[in-house]
């Protein structure tokens, strides 16, 4: 059998996408991409050998489409598929389907992706094999009596939890055995509501839980290792943020023990290739070798592999190929070691300040601190589109150093040179997260964010007047460049006396309002001119500022804002006094429009939903007025801005 | 071309006085410009904020490009005229760029008398006019004026150069193919209609702006009609209705933006066939004009040193330099454009008339603009002078300034007296532009030549009667005459009657001209054609 594959179909995009190419073709692989119509001029699409079309920019439609992705393979005699992360990757039946196509799926078997994806037999699966799990009752019997028991013997604090559940519905968290049964009837009734089934389970409460998973890999020939573990406790809504390696306060013991534990589990259902189990640990007094349990298990690559990849210098991709041609691990547990820290920021394109909605759009500058014991993993350039269909990540920002302290100080400083404009991003709170004091002294758990959103910066914070003087002056410029550029075509380019902008005059100072747009907001500046040109007092000295078209955007630490001349030509005259919009706040999808002409409607009623990024915003009435357009249907894209109802009655304001 | 090497001694005592004398001077031009600049009183101002307009200099400055010089003309007219401080005549003009294009601007200051048209505001309005039609300037009138002063009525109605003029000129300017754009941005009432509905293309703010004959009061007056000012004449009337205006505009940026909106659609190209050169510093700082001219008129020096540090690179080659001294007469360039130089370095003779009409009648050929530096207490009077036929050559070169087509500049530097203004192209010579430093004096003599011929006159008719005359008397006599002289000969008695475009600093000149010959280059020279030359 050969070594390696001689080529591989990657099913993913972005910077899976790109991380994947990226060792295959140091392999000598030939790698053959797919692509929706909204990546048909991706970086991933650009960097491959060839790129073939899947179908419309909707997942469901493109990279979710079995069928299509497995005719592109056979097309072009792929040898493998590599599913990277999210998408297909954990679809039992895109493995199933790829074996039957005789093309060799980059991952474990399907039985071992069945099993583990079925969350609770996955538990009790790995029970069996001695592997910890939260404790807890998990049964049939609902008698409060016997639950109370099962709570005990738990010990508290224990959850009470509704079975059919979710979003914090019938959920209590439980002291002691005396608030027992209250707390029961309550979780009941709320469950009852909710869900129309009463029935709960009870989990220990974990204080203070850590998220800590394990990178195990295991070859076709029973070979099974771990590389270490990670802490990816720096989470928000379950989503990770800040993953590192090793997971500070980890002892040897408490590695050794996660470590065997993680092989058992992998071990249990059989398990080829790279995979991550996922523990919780209760991180209040470090980690101890009898306080993690098992979570689930991973049964792909992850997205925080690289910290892995850093401190134990390792290509996992390589490793996943040689694996899936049928190749042994090249070694053995005892050999893999581990150096120094590393620590991994996902980029985001979203807005913390506004509930970290995504921010799509153009790109208009990117700039990624690469290089010196910075690894920056990405699947987009200047000028690409964040689009609103994926995952709006912009880069992994991943950094190796010597020790921990270190590795947050080159990220940190990574992170205030990274110049992102366009969509908004989460540099700034990466930055903050980076510096904390407390995560630095590694007091910190799955909690840490959410709690100290406002110490983090996340809250919204009112307009920089110092930026957006910045702003407005190079609009001014700009404004004058164009306009002696259009002298210039028209009579030369020869100065003269009333070519020069340095406000000359003989009554009274050279100064004007400008009204500037700030982040939509309408503001009013004074501009002066002089022989150094426009200036508006206290304007920032120290901002990026890029070009967005007519926009200027403006940055600094990590914030932007967007400013752009006031266009009083915006106005429709045909309309003037008669309506007010309402208009889309993001780029995204109507699902549901609940008002037609001709309705009146009370300020705050519902009058349609948009939703992006699996977000769902409603559009509220700003008065109350009458409908007297709706200029979207459901199922609609819509961009930013633009409008959905015309209200009349209402102002725009 | 040669350098003028200047000799002026920088750090002399006199030197040290002059820039002190000027230093009070231009802080006393300051002080009035800054009255100027604020317009009508405080509380007129926020009550014009307070309606949603901006003020006016504000329009003004809305309107230009950003950062685009401003010429303004006739800042200080109807200064100390009236019972009631009338800033600025109550309305502002000048030049600007809008769209990289020069055009005039006329705009209505209605916290001064609700914009009201004083005698000086409707001269003021005419000039700008003229401006504007001489060197083919697009006109933008920014209105906002309650129409002809009442109380005045008499001296600003009926004469060919009062309120009607404004109309005939636009009428005759759209005519010659000089635009003419309205932008009415508060009362238009009466007359004052007829700026809009004159222009080729007018602009109305809604619930600003209101045109009719007869406003309210008028109507309820004449037919009992009650309706209020913007049903009867505003926006919605004017661009839904009645097509008086053709752009609805919902405040006063918007307005603005329009105004450049049609500027930029005028399809008008700055010609200039001139031979341009790039523009150069002076290689003696225009600063230093302080330290050089006396601000005391009897005190004579050399006007190349006024030139060096005027002129591109100081160069100035010189036209005669060995004849007719006490006029300097040669070719040097302001801004890179080409310009012929007549100044005055003493009284002029014979020789030197002669010279200055070969000299214009030479940049006539060459249709190089001319650039007059008027220091002038006049023609050299007496026998032999008369005998020498001094008044025919003087009228030689009254006749080719007169009829010289060039783009004209005239700049008083020091005295401009009797025949001297003549030859020099004073106002009735139609330069392009005339501006005053506040040095300058004015009048048809000097004040004590007057009082000394006055006095003369009247001895001889008091000894014709065989009465005596004392020299108390004669001093009484001629006191008050001298004081009359000296009050009406100041820059700010002419610049306040418009017998100038404006009073400006030596330290402001050489843009100033730059603005005012590149603004001229917007309209080709006339054929040329000259009078007869008395031999």
């Amino acid at each position: 059998m050969a070594d390696l594959p001689p080529s591989v179909l990657v099913a993913n995009r972005g910077e899976i996408a790109c991380r994947i190419i990226r060792t295959a073709q140091r392999l000598g692989i030939r790698t053959i991409a797919v692509h929706s119509d909204a990546d048909a001029g991706a970086l991933f699409v650009e960097m491959a050998d060839e790129a073939h079309r899947l179908g419309p920019a909707p997942a469901a439609e493109s990279y979710l489409r079995i069928d299509r992705i497995l005719e592109v393979a056979e097309a072009t005699g792929a040898a493998c598929v590599h599913p990277g992360y999210g998408f297909l990757s954990e679809r039992a039946e895109f493995a199933e389907a790829c074996a039957e196509a005789g093309i060799i799926f980059v991952g474990p078997p399907a039985a071992a992706i069945r099993a583990m994806g079925l969350k609770d037999a996955a538990k009790a699966l790995v029970a069996r094999a001695g592997v910890p799990v939260v404790p807890g009752y998990h049964g049939a019997e609902q008698d409060p009596e016997v639950l109370r028991q099962e709570a005990n013997s738990v010990g508290y604090p224990v959850l009470i939890k509704a079975v059919a559940g979710g979003g914090g519905k019938g959920m209590r968290r439980v002291e002691r055995e005396a608030e027992f049964l209250d707390a029961l009837q309550g979780a009941r009734r709320e469950a009852t509501a909710a869900f129309g089934d009463p029935r709960v389970l009870v989990e220990k409460y974990v204080l203070s839980p850590r998220h800590v998973e394990m990178q195990v890999f295991a070859d076709a020939h029973g070979h099974v290792v771990h590389l270490f573990e990670r802490d990816c406790s720096l989470q928000r809504r379950h989503q990770k943020v800040i993953e590192e390696a090793p997971a500070p306060g980890m002892s040897p013991e408490t590695r050794e023990a996660m470590g065997r534990a993680a092989i058992e589990a992998a071990r249990a259902v059989g398990y080829v290739g790279a995979g991550t189990v996922e523990f919780i640990a209760d991180g209040r007094d470090g980690l101890r070798p009898d306080r993690f349990w098992f979570m689930e298990m991973n049964t792909r690559l992850q997205v925080e592999h690289p910290v892995t990849e850093a401190i134990t210098g390792l290509d996992l991709v390589e490793l996943q190929f040689r694996v899936a041609a049928g190749g042994r691990l090249p070694f053995l547990q005892e050999d893999v070691r581990a150096d120094g820290h590393a620590v991994e920021a996902r980029l985001y394109a979203e807005d913390p300040a506004a509930g970290f909605l995504p921010s799509t759009g153009r790109l208009w500058a990117l700039d990624l601190a690469e290089g010196n014991g910075v690894r920056i993993d990405s699947g987009v350039r200047a000028g690409d589109d964040v689009s609103p269909y994926y995952d709006p990540m912009i880069a992994k920002v991943i950094v190796h150093a010597g020790d921990r302290g270190a590795a947050l100080d080159r990220l940190s400083q990574a992170l205030s040179e990274t110049v992102v404009a366009g969509p908004r991003t989460n540099v700034a709170l990466l930055r903050r997260l980076a510096d904390a004091e407390a995560f630095r002294r590694a007091d910190f758990d799955t909690g840490f964010i959410e709690r100290n959103l406002e110490q983090l910066g996340v809250a919204a914070a009112p307009l920089d007047a110092s930026m957006v003087a910045a702003g407005a002056v190079h609009l001014v410029r700009r404004a004058q460049a164009r306009l002696a550029a259009a002298t210039s075509l028209r009579q030369g380019a020869r100065p003269g006396p009333w070519r020069v902008t340095d406000g000359f005059q003989l009554v009274g100072a050279s100064s004007r309002g400008l009204l500037v747009t700030a982040d939509g907001e309408t503001l009013e500046l004074r501009v002066e001119f002089d022989a150094k040109g426009p200036r508006v007092a206290g304007a920032s000295e120290d901002c990026t500022l890029v070009e967005a078209e007519e926009e200027v955007l403006v940055l600094r630490d990590g914030r932007q804002i967007r400013v752009a001349l006031h266009d009083p030509f915006d106005v429709d005259l045909e309309r003037l006094d008669q309506e007010g919009a309402v208009k889309a706040p993001m780029h995204g999808r109507v699902v549901a429009v609940f008002v037609e002409p001709g309705d009146l409607v009370e300020k705050g009623q519902r009058l349609a939903v948009v939703e992006a990024m699996k977000m769902e915003h409603t559009l509220v009435a700003p008065a109350p007025g009458e409908v007297i357009e709706v200029a979207v249907e459901v199922g609609a894209q819509v961009a930013e801005g633009a409008r959905v109802v015309a209200l009349k009655g209402v102002s725009d304001e | 071309m040669p350098i003028i090497r200047s000799t002026a001694d920088l750090t002399s005592g006199e030197a040290v006085a002059n820039r002190e004398a000027w230093g009070r001077m231009s802080a006393d031009l300051r002080a009035r410009r800054d009255a100027v600049a604020a317009g009508g009183s405080e509380r007129a101002r926020e009550r014009h904020v307070a309606r949603g307009k901006l003020l006016p200099r504000e329009r003004v400055m809305r309107l230009l490009d950003p950062g685009s010089p401003f010429l303004e003309l006739g800042s200080l007219a109807a200064y100390g005229m009236y019972e009631d401080a009338i800033h600025g005549a109550g309305i502002i003009t000048g030049i600007g760029r809008v769209m990289g294009r020069e055009v005039m601007i006329v705009c209505n200051d209605s916290t001064v008398k609700g914009g009201t048209y004083y005698p000086m505001t409707v001269k003021k309005h005419l000039r700008a006019q003229e401006v504007a039609r001489e060197n083919r300037l697009p006109c933008v009138y920014l209105v906002d004026s309650g129409g002809a002063n009442l109380p005045h009525q008499t001296e600003v109605f009926p004469d060919r150069d009062h309120f009607g003029r404004i109309f005939y000129n636009q009428a005759t300017m759209s005519a010659a193919g000089i635009p003419q754009i309205a932008c009415v941005m508060g009362s238009c009432t009466a007359g004052g209609a007829y700026v809009p509905a004159m222009s080729d293309e007018t602009v109305i703010v809604r619930g600003q702006g209101t045109i009719f004959l007869g406003g309210p009061p008028l109507v309820k007056a004449a037919t009992g009609e009650v309706v209020s000012a913007e049903d009867l004449g505003g926006a919605d009337v004017h661009t839904r209705q009645s097509g008086v205006a053709d752009h609805y505009a919902t405040g006063d940026d918007h307005a603005l933006a329009i105004v450049r909106r049609i500027v930029g659609t005028l399809n008008t190209r700055k010609g200039m066939e001139l031979d341009l050169a790039e523009p150069v510093e002076p290689l003696h700082a225009e600063s230093e004009l302080e330290a050089i001219v006396p601000t005391d008129l009897k005190r004579q020096y050399d006007s190349r040193e006024v030139i060096a540090r005027l002129v591109d690179g100081s160069e100035f080659d010189e036209f005669k330099r060995l004849y007719g001294t006490t006029l300097v007469t040669g070719f040097a360039r302001i801004w890179g454009i080409p310009v012929g130089i007549v100044a005055n370095n003493g009284i002029l003779f014979s020789d030197s008339a002669l010279k200055g009409a070969h000299f214009v009648e030479l940049c006539c050929h060459r249709r190089i603009p001319l650039l007059f530096l008027q220091n002038i207490s006049g023609f050299m009077v007496g026998r032999q002078y008369e005998a020498g036929g001094i008044a025919k050559d003087g009228a030689k070169l009254v006749t080719a300034v007169a009829c010289a087509q060039v783009p004209k500049v005239t700049l008083l530097v020091g005295g401009s007296f009797g025949a001297g203004n003549y030859g020099m192209c004073g106002r009735a010579y139609q330069p392009r532009f005339l501006f005053a430093w506040p040095n300058s004096r004015i009048s048809v003599m000097g004040g004590e030549q007057a009082a000394s011929v006055l006095a003369t006159v009247r001895r001889e008719g008091l000894e014709a009667q065989g009465r005596d005359w004392s020299a108390e008397e004669e001093e009484a006599f001629r006191a008050p005459i001298r004081e009359r002289y000296e009050a009406e000969g100041s820059p700010y008695y002419a610049t306040a009657r418009l017998w100038d475009d404006g009073i400006i600093l030596p330290g402001e000149t050489r843009r100033v001209l730059g603005l005012s010959f590149s603004a001229a280059l917007n309209a080709p020279t006339p054929e040329q054609r000259f009078g007869v030359f008395r031999m």
